[in-house]
């Protein structure tokens, strides 16, 4: 099962260990409060702008090694998009997971 | 080449701002978290790429290039792989990054926007301008200001770009690069040496100084180079 990792932040990053810890602590800041707007949103049933949170959240799914979970949360975007909101609890289990790891 | 990110995503910023840093071609002005600001910046200031995200708040990336007279090059960036196609319609885009954008991709961009330039370079009513030459070192494209070579060395299947304030060791061979160098400045006085003749200090016999370096010449290209520095 996928789990975030730092494999692409490294790749990135080289042995830069001083732009590794940047990255990692804008994504602490930035990623709850994307979250947060995101469960604002889909509580108020505003889909769009919640595909609009989604959009913005899966470059830092992505960042944290989860390929699996971009296609995830792309196709929960566009199915946002639509007022689908089927694949919810698979992202919201994305999230978790992340949320987990970040506070580790 | 000067630059300036527009992303709403602050760890974008950070990332492109990075892969600049590590490239000598591209040198980042400023950053913007909004295409608004940046439009304020680009109304006093000429800037030669942006990096401009897609979709942001209030004002797309779109709306942007919209709104802009005068266009700089622009590579635009999203999560979105499905808008390269609309992406391209624009004017002034040259490329289309998705994000997370990889070492690879970025570096990749930066040689498609070089081959891009040289292409218009060729194209400008039949004249080229030899401000500038892309070579490749440690797989990493760099831009040098050809006014700054002073002398090139061939060493075997390699050869030596000496400027002013660096050297720079190229899989090439004179041949290739005098093609790309201007013929009125460059000329080639010996088998394994071409010299930018504005930089000639001193002729001595049959070797010219150049910047502290004595450089031979041969008895077959002599007179030519006599004859194009009009010396008696």
């Amino acid at each position: 099962m996928e789990q975030p990792n730092l494999s692409f932040i490294k790749e990135l990053s080289g042995d830069d260990s001083e732009f590794e810890a940047s990255i990692l602590d804008i994504i602490k800041i930035e990623f709850p409060q994307e979250v947060e707007l995101f469960k604002h949103n889909f509580q108020l049933e505003n889909y769009d702008e919640a595909a609009s949170n989604v959009h913005k959240i899966k470059h830092k799914i992505g960042l944290l090694g989860m390929q699996e979970g971009t296609t995830t949360a792309t196709e929960f975007e566009l199915a946002l998009r639509n007022g689908n909101i089927e694949l919810r609890d698979v992202f919201l289990e994305i999230i978790d997971k992340i949320d987990v790891y970040l506070s580790e | 080449m000067n630059c300036i990110i527009i992303d709403d995503d602050a760890t974008a910023r950070l990332i492109i701002k990075e892969l600049c840093s590590k490239s000598e071609e591209v040198h980042v002005l400023e950053e913007f978290s909004s295409a608004i600001e940046a439009i304020k910046y680009l109304n006093t200031t000429e800037v030669d790429l942006v990096y401009l995200d897609i979709h942001m708040p209030t004002f797309s990336g779109f709306d942007f290039i919209k709104t802009l007279k005068k266009l700089p090059k622009i590579i635009l960036t999203t999560s979105d792989k499905n808008l390269a196609l609309k992406a391209f319609e624009y004017k002034g885009v040259v490329d289309y990054l998705v994000k997370p954008i990889s070492k690879n991709r970025f570096q990749k961009s930066l040689e498609k926007l070089d081959a891009l330039l040289s292409e218009t370079e060729s194209k400008t009513e039949g004249i080229v301008t030899y401000e500038f030459l892309y070579v490749n070192v440690d797989k990493r494209l760099v831009k040098l200001k050809i006014s700054d070579i002073y002398l090139i060395e061939a060493k075997g299947d390699y050869i030596n770009i000496k400027t002013k304030t660096k050297n720079y060791i190229v899989h090439s061979s004179l041949k290739k690069i005098q093609d790309k160098l201007p013929a009125d400045s460059f000329f080639k006085v010996h088998r394994s040496f071409i010299i930018n003749t504005s930089e000639i200090i001193d002729i001595e016999d049959n070797t010219v100084l150049i910047q502290k370096e004595v450089i031979p010449v041969s008895r077959s290209n002599k007179g030519e180079l006599m004859k194009k520095l009009n010396l008696l």
